[in-house]
């Protein structure tokens, strides 16, 4: 290795430093200081020269975000107060003053985002709920979170199994029946808005079959029908990427010597046609992370289930400002540690990204 | 174009024959795929019912003109898809919203198309730092759940004024351009270093003349083949975005959305769901079809 290696110390300072600020509010602070040593430490040893860049990257493009989005809320019409009835101007101004929301100019913008900015890294304070009374957004979005990320995590195993198989199987036998079924299947996936195929998964499973409750949040029976209407535009679209991978994959040469030496069909498709169907797979992982986080905001709406996303729609409606910036943080926060796995695992399947790390 | 602008996206497939430019066989291979000619089809069918059918079919209702004593009623000669629970003629209902709709994705496809090419272009074509800067940025706005900066904009509008809906338009497009401007950057990239851009840079051509009229005419093929497949996209997103009551007014995203809160297995008004569903559903269907036909057309290297 030439020189210090720069991006490595910076990169893992970065990601320790992340790691310190999620695990503070859970963890208290000395053990979090070790937590973000150690998760450093080790980000800057094994991770990929491309993920510590990506981390290094992450910080301040998130502000950037932060500050825009501060910035848009600020310029839309209306106030966190203006639905209120019965509030006297003096009322409002004081209530701006004390949530720091009462000049919305662009300097007035600048200076809650350095307000905000300050509080989440002292204190890893998010701000009150201003809609809902002597709550903190933390305290509002803690139980909503562990709801949001099962339902979005099982729909993207769901989405992946689903079209993986459906994929690879069309394109073992490309014009075939099962090519046509299956492509024909997906085209309609991503033609229909999710809540008609969930609508409808409801109108047959729920109300006419009485399998699956209609909504509601519960056991894992609650799931099962959110999260297959989650998945399905996802599986769709996995699908198309793991067919052409497929069929790309086995008009290679490898293929036609691990046959001429006599392998068993099974498993030139077990060792070759998997490996090109989940590379272009895996490397969409991490925007189809993004859009079904976000895709939820519709599915959480259909089925009555208490997740992150009603808490944006109804906080960007009524303009609480904290809420929309905490549900923002957190989603972007996770998906932002997805797509780093992702790219861990995309470093052990392709190795001309492995060796470049 | 002189052949010699035309050169790179020849050199993809060996002519079919002597004198048929690489445009001319993309269409033999178009019009010889019968999905595409289904999805076309279909396509303008829909197009043009919406576009014109409010304007050519006698006696046609107005969509927002209530009647409750005829509130509910399946489809039948009077009403061809039936009335909504204010009495209002589902048939123009869906028309008019289709007009939206597409109209919608036209536009928001267009603003796509634009900021995503502009974008990549540069990127592309000046390289390095900036280059790095530029798709670092894109890197992480595909990172970031796109629906937070379009809810966030289209309340930046949201003003007395439900009926301007151009701020929607102005959201889908600003969010939907970043797959476009990594398409078109990795295609000046590989254009950026042939001859025919050394020969106008050496007879002093400026960078801008050279992007202009050099390289994105080369590009034309796969912008077009991703915007094909921006409009289903955006009219997807239009759709969610009704459901969450942030969309426009009448459009089929909202159709299907009020379709989809009579499914409640007491009162089933099935043709409120079905109609506006079946609308979006083939538009969106013949969109897709034909963006993947002409993404065979145009580069023969992913057909199989």
């Amino acid at each position: 290795m030439r020189g210090l290696p720069v991006l490595r110390v910076l990169g893992g300072l970065a990601l320790g430093f992340l790691a310190f600020l999620l695990a503070r509010s859970g963890l208290g602070v000395p053990l979090a200081l070790v937590l973000g040593a150690v998760v450093g430490a080790a980000g800057a040893r094994f991770l990929p020269r491309m993920a510590l860049s990506r981390v290094l990257w992450a910080i301040p493009l998130f502000l950037l975000l932060l500050f825009v989005a501060i910035q848009l809320m600020f310029l839309a019409p209306g106030d966190p107060f203006a639905s209120e009835k019965n509030t006297s101007a003096a009322v409002r101004e004081e209530q701006g003053k004390k949530y720091g929301t009462l000049d919305r100019s662009f300097v007035g913008g600048a200076v809650f985002f350095r307000r905000y900015v300050e509080n989440l890294v002292a204190d890893g304070y998010m701000g009150p709920a201003i809609k809902v009374e002597g709550r903190s957004v933390t305290e509002l979005l803690l139980p909503a979170l562990p709801v949001s990320l099962t339902l979005g995590l099982l729909s993207l195993v769901i989405a992946t199994a689903l079209g993986m198989t459906l994929g690879i199987r069309a394109g073992l036998k490309p014009g075939s029946l099962a090519d046509g079924l299956g492509m024909g299947v997906s085209m309609i996936g991503v033609s229909l808005p999710s809540f008609v195929i969930g609508a409808l998964l409801i109108l047959v499973f729920s109300l006419k079959l009485g399998w699956l409750p209609v909504a509601g949040w519960g056991g894992f029976r609650h799931l099962i029908l959110p999260a297959i209407t989650l998945a399905l535009p996802y599986a769709a679209y996995i699908a198309r990427l793991a067919r052409s991978g497929t069929i790309e994959v086995m008009t290679q040469d490898f293929v036609r010597t691990a046959r001429a030496k006599g392998l068993a069909e099974s498993e030139v498709v077990m060792k070759h046609a998997f490996k090109g169907a989940i590379v272009p797979v895996v490397s969409y992982l991490g925007p189809a992370a993004a859009q079904i986080m976000t895709g939820s905001f519709v599915v959480e709406t259909l089925f009555g289930i208490p997740g992150m996303g009603q808490y944006f729609v109804k906080g960007a409606v009524n303009r609480d400002y904290y809420v929309v910036l905490g549900t923002m943080l957190l989603y972007s926060g996770f998906v932002i540690l997805f797509n780093l796995l992702v790219d861990l695992a995309y470093a052990q399947l392709d190795p001309r990204v492995r060796e470049r790390g | 174009m002189s052949a010699l602008d035309a050169a790179p996206a020849g050199s993809v497939a060996p002519p079919v024959a002597r004198g048929i430019g690489p445009w001319a066989q993309a269409w033999r291979r178009l019009a010889r795929n019968p999905w595409a000619v289904v999805g076309a089809s279909l396509l303008l069918l829909v197009g043009l019912l919406c576009a014109l059918g409010p304007y050519v079919i006698p006696g046609f209702p107005d969509p927002e003109s209530t009647n409750p004593a005829n509130h509910n009623q399946g489809p039948s000669g009077a009403h061809w898809f039936g009335t909504d629970s204010l009495g209002r003629d589902c048939f123009a209902r869906v028309l008019v919203g289709g007009q939206m709709s597409l109209l919608v994705g036209l536009v928001a496809t267009f603003v796509s198309v634009f900021i995503g090419t502009l974008w990549g272009a540069v990127a592309g074509y000046y390289g390095g730092r900036l280059d790095e800067v530029m798709m670092r940025f894109v890197d992480f706005l595909y990172g970031i759940p796109y629906m937070f900066l379009v809810i966030l904009i289209t309340l930046m509008f949201e003003d007395k004024d439900r009926g301007n809906s151009l701020p929607i338009f102005a959201a889908l497009g600003a969010v939907q351009w970043l797959s476009m401007a990594r398409i078109v950057r990795g295609q000046v990239i590989g254009l950026r270093h042939q001859e025919f851009v050394l020969a106008a840079r050496t007879a002093g051509a400026s960078d801008a003349r050279i992007i202009g009229r050099h390289i994105l005419p080369n590009c034309v093929g796969p912008i077009v083949v991703y915007a094909t497949l921006t409009v289903p996209a955006v009219i997807l997103l239009e759709s969610a975005l009704s459901y969450l009551g942030l969309g426009v007014d009448l459009s089929w995203g909202r159709l299907v959305d009020e379709g989809v809160a009579v499914i409640n297995g007491i009162q089933v008004d099935w043709w409120l769901l079905l109609f506006p569903s079946l609308f979006l559903a083939v538009t969106l269907l013949s969109l897709n079809l034909v963006g993947d036909a002409l993404r065979d057309a145009v580069d023969p290297k992913t057909r199989r």
